[in-house]
């Protein structure tokens, strides 16, 4: 059963306005360029980008934590951007955030206690700050502490406390556990998938390292300037990506294996800005695919199924660029003796 | 002068840079304790080759990068005595202010993980790539000019004639960067030591930092510390590995060695609780607890709170750097090493 | 001087040192925030002078020996220096200037007070505003911020003493605050911009927060540092305004006596008579001194990070 159906949502920054607003305002930068998706009761979309991707905006937007430019986001079968104060307020309870920076997710100036007794406050919910703790981890001594006398992970736990205090059933991660050391990271990822489990949570899990996202994803979705490029079950997209900006960045990832014989594509350039997105597809000034033709440079491909459930948005998708099609070198260099 | 090809006056020891029994201690804020970030580290770095560091947040590898040009800001923090910083036989510790300004930047430049803030907002990059020639090696402002448009070319900038006169905001992060490693190189040093080069950067853009050093380290033939916390860069881009945990060495290896065979439980249990990108594990491992505050290491191991093997001699007593012995200088700092039949979790 | 006077002084200054050492005492015993509060040692003495003051001001009958508006004797006893009689001497129209700067502190502080209170609090709502919902309501807030700030505020004061003849106390006060919160809206609206980006204010609202709340427990209690400071100078700049206004002629009415208005009658005689402006002038120093000492103590007090256990 769909849980979320987000519909071609777009959410452009417009560009500031000079001299009292009365000048020419700047390009708008186009974070979210028509992204539409589903996500089922229960399961984990994995939404993967780089920096300036627009990953993080899609998932504010949605909240609407921001207003929408266009688009629509059903959550199930309500409206969200059609909700009056009141009823967004009552549907806040059923969609929460989790943060990545451990360090601006909680008020400096409120203990443990009184950060996850607000939320119970605000919705008059009879709930124990303890067993919420206890339920991420932390012992009930920590209700007395202050963000700032907690370790990284010890707050990302109480972030996700404070998530779960209302109850909800849909929670974004935002790139949850991007700013934890390795060993943190992996408990933070186990108690993610613990409590989805124990509360049938459905999560958009928004990150932008694909190994992180294979282990904690059902589905994942490959966002690039604004857009969805691919969009796939996740076993499927690892094994043979179709969109040539997905391949590359899976080569990318850096293996702990000295021995891997893993060929790695190293991209050319940066992502343009997204307030100039190139003309066509927004991959192409970067693209390795061997096939790249004069209608990448004009064209816009769109989103569309290649195999049952294996959406991408490449001309060339039918024909998936292999590592040894890209200019490539072995991962290995030459070792020093 | 120092031009860097010039031959150096004694022959060239095999080690370029000895560290020996570094410690590197801070005061805390409110006079309460001593935070013993570099707790007794020693390693040593050859000629040419890339030696990673390797720990997380709070193990002490930045503060002993920071310590080997003594770059700790004093106080609160200090190098205590005793400690030994030797670079082709001069102790780098023992330098008066100008010697020592005279091997930073030159002999041995550094890269820091920030490569917004670590560039002046209100300079060109031109000018502040030249500033290093300007200062070691007398150029004239034209000159230098010169060299920087030679260096922004080097390190892969697009049009650098043009590049030469942006200013840091003008830039992507990964042109910024590829400004830092310019900037650091310059002098053509013999050691680079790269703290966090690519944590800031993209994936694909981390590829590009990390293909250009090795290209540029093939070509200069200069000796680099890479200090990371993530596995997967030193696999790809390290000769040997040096693992730190609570401000102490707990393994040292060649890459090969530590990847096939990790010896300490923290260097284990590291590579174990990294995500996969080549296979879905239903739970990742995952090392319980919290690394400990530096004013107070356990005693004992220091990793004896989070080991799954420890026992009650890992309480007592810590182990020294113990050789594995595989001949190519594999040690750990663990008492498994002695007694291997204990290698059985207890969890 | 009489005996009395004296005892009542001293009685004053007791009371203020033994109040604040035993708030001191109890909060360094009781709670993380009056651990805080007192964790500098100016602090205490910050309090300990604005009590006093206060005190001095409740008392003064008790404490001036004279009435500060009487002409004690307009041929002999003009401008004489300090000495038993009148302890910090007498001004060009022979009034004591000790029961002058006792029965001053009543209105000064008053004003002082009353003033900053209005300026802050306006210009921390203006600035919550402006900084929180953006768009058109931060527009034109700060248009008319820039305007109050580019138009001199003795002029509108002048304009609104020519309005309105023989202007009230209150009138004043509210006039001094109405004029002097620009800045501090500026400052606040600053502290918010970058504040409503932070996480945990995007936290709260995605709970179910109102705008009252993010705004009252998120926002403003991180913005509070510079508000005090901002606040504790306010103070000091509305001593300063009065005193300027009453060297033009339309602050405190004469013959009452203020601080500001004191140093106005005294300045002619600066060098010939240095004590009837000195004195009012150190009594405002001191105030604004203490003032942001007890302010650094509310700063510390408010940050959590300032636990030293």
């Amino acid at each position: 059963m769909t849980l979320v159906e987000v519909q071609d949502l777009v959410k452009h920054y417009p560009g500031e306005r000079s001299w009292f607003g009365l000048g020419a305002p700047r390009a708008a930068v186009r974070a979210v360029d028509g992204v539409s998706f589903t996500i089922a009761s229960g399961r984990t979309l994995g939404l993967v980008g780089e920096s300036g991707s627009g990953k993080t905006s899609v998932g504010r937007t949605m909240l609407r934590l921001q207003e929408p430019t266009a688009g629509k986001v059903l959550f199930d079968g309500n409206d969200v951007f059609a909700l009056d104060a009141a009823r967004l307020r009552a549907l806040r309870r059923r969609m929460q955030i989790v943060f990545q920076d451990p360090y601006s997710s909680l008020n400096p100036r409120m203990t443990v206690e009184a950060t996850l007794r607000e939320p119970l406050e605000i919705h008059r919910l009879n709930g124990a700050v303890s067993a919420l703790l206890e339920e991420v981890g932390l012992d009930a001594a920590f209700a007395k502490r202050y963000p700032h006398e907690l370790s990284g992970g010890q707050r990302q736990r109480v972030g996700i406390a404070r998530a779960l205090s209302v109850e909800p059933q849909f929670i974004v991660c935002d790139e949850p556990v991007s700013a934890l050391d390795v060993s943190v990271q992996a408990q933070v990822l186990n108690l993610l998938a613990d409590l989805q489990a124990k509360r049938r949570l459905t999560y958009l899990f928004i990150a932008h390292d694909l190994a992180v996202v294979r282990h904690i994803a059902d589905d994942v979705a490959v966002m690039y300037l604004g857009k969805i490029v691919e969009r796939a079950p996740a076993a499927e997209i690892y094994a043979q990506p179709r969109h040539p900006y997905t391949t590359a960045l899976l080569s990318a990832v850096p293996e702990p294996n000295p021995r891997a014989t893993k060929q790695r594509i190293v991209l050319a350039g940066d992502m343009p800005s997204a307030a100039h997105p190139p003309a066509g597809c927004p991959f192409h000034p970067r693209c390795p695919h061997p096939m790249k033709s004069d209608r990448c440079r004009t064209e816009v491909p769109a989103l569309r199924p290649i195999t049952t459930g294996h959406l991408a948005a490449c001309h060339y998708a039918q024909s998936p660029m292999t590592l040894a099609d890209a200019a490539h070198q072995p991962l290995n260099r030459p070792r020093h003796q | 002068m120092t031009a860097p090809a010039a031959p150096a006056a004694p022959a060239a020891p095999p080690v370029l840079l000895r560290v020996r029994d570094l410690k590197t201690y801070f005061v805390t804020e409110h006079g309460k304790g001593t935070a013993r970030a570099v707790d007794d580290v020693s390693f040593d770095l050859f000629p040419g080759e890339t030696l990673g560091i390797v720990g997380e947040s709070g193990c002490g590898k930045t503060v002993t990068s920071l310590s080997i040009l003594r770059l700790v800001p004093e106080p609160p923090g200090h190098v205590l005595p005793g400690s030994l910083i030797e670079f082709e036989g001069r102790n780098l510790l023992a330098l008066s202010a100008p010697e020592l300004r005279a091997v930073r930047g030159n002999q041995i430049a550094m890269i820091f993980q920030e490569p917004m803030t670590s560039l002046n907002p209100v300079f060109t990059v031109g000018d502040q790539i030249a500033e290093a020639a300007i200062i070691h090696q007398h150029l004239s402002r034209r000159a230098a000019r010169a060299r920087a448009i030679e260096m922004l070319r080097l390190v892969g900038i697009p049009d650098p004639d043009e590049r030469v006169d942006d200013y840091p905001h003008q830039l992507s992060g990964g042109m910024r960067q590829r400004v830092m490693i310019a900037m650091a190189l310059i002098c053509h040093p013999k050691v680079l030591i790269a703290d966090e080069p690519t944590t800031a950067l993209d994936v694909t853009i981390q590829a590009q930092i990390l293909e250009l050093l090795d290209r540029l380290q093939h070509e200069l033939g200069m000796a680099v510390l890479l200090i990371t916390h993530d596995l997967g860069v030193v696999a790809g881009h390290a000769d040997r590995v040096v693992v730190m945990y609570a401000g102490r060495v707990v393994e040292t290896a060649t890459t090969d060695a530590l990847f096939e065979q990790p010896t300490h439980p923290y260097t284990e249990g590291l590579l174990a609780a990294v995500p996969r990108i080549d296979a879905r594990r239903a739970r990742l491992h995952a090392i319980p607890g919290q690394v400990p505050a530096a004013t107070a290491w356990p005693p004992g191991c220091r990793f004896h709170p989070r080991c799954p093997y420890a026992w009650e001699k890992c309480v007592a007593e810590e182990p020294p750097l113990l050789d594995a012995g595989d001949g190519a200088g594999h040690a750990a700092r663990c008492w498994l090493v002695t007694e291997p039949e204990r290698r059985v979790p207890k969890r | 001087m009489t005996l009395g006077n004296w005892l009542a002084l001293f009685v004053a200054l007791v009371t203020a040192a033994e109040v604040v050492r035993a708030l001191r005492h109890r909060a360094l015993r009781r709670d993380q925030w009056g651990r805080r509060f007192f964790r500098l040692r100016t602090t205490s003495w910050g309090l300990g002078i604005l009590m006093f003051l206060v005190i001095v001001a409740l008392v003064a009958p008790l404490i001036a020996p004279f009435d500060p508006n009487r002409q004690l004797d307009i041929v002999h006893l003009t401008n004489q220096p300090p000495s038993w009689t009148f302890l910090l001497g007498t001004d060009p129209l022979s009034r004591d200037v000790w029961s002058r700067v006792v029965y001053g502190a009543r209105v000064s502080l008053g004003i002082g007070a009353l003033g900053a209170l209005v300026a802050v609090a306006l210009g921390t709502l203006v600035g919550a505003i402006a900084g929180y919902y953006r768009r058109w309501i931060d527009a034109a807030l700060m248009r008319g911020v820039d305007v109050g700030l580019a138009l001199p505020r003795i002029f509108i004061l002048l304009m609104a003493v020519a309005l309105w003849d023989g202007l009230p106390f209150a009138a004043l006060v509210i006039a001094i605050g109405l004029t002097s919160w620009f800045g501090t809206s500026r400052l606040v609206r600053a502290e918010v911009l970058s504040l409503r980006q932070r996480d945990f204010v995007v936290a709260a609202r995605a709970l179910g927060a109102g705008s009252s709340r993010v705004i009252l427990r998120h926002v403003l209690p991180n913005a509070a540092a510079p508000i005090i400071v901002a606040a504790a100078l306010g103070v000091g700049n509305v001593l300063l305004l009065e005193a300027a206004l009453s060297f033009l002629g339309i602050g405190v009415p004469p013959p009452d006596a203020s601080w500001g208005n004191m140093i106005a009658d005294g300045a002619p005689g600066l060098y010939t008579a240095p004590w009837s402006t000195f004195f009012p002038g150190l009594a405002i120093s001191l105030v604004v001194m203490s003032l942001n000492a007890v302010a650094d103590g509310v700063r510390d007090a408010m940050n959590p990070r300032e636990d030293t256990t």
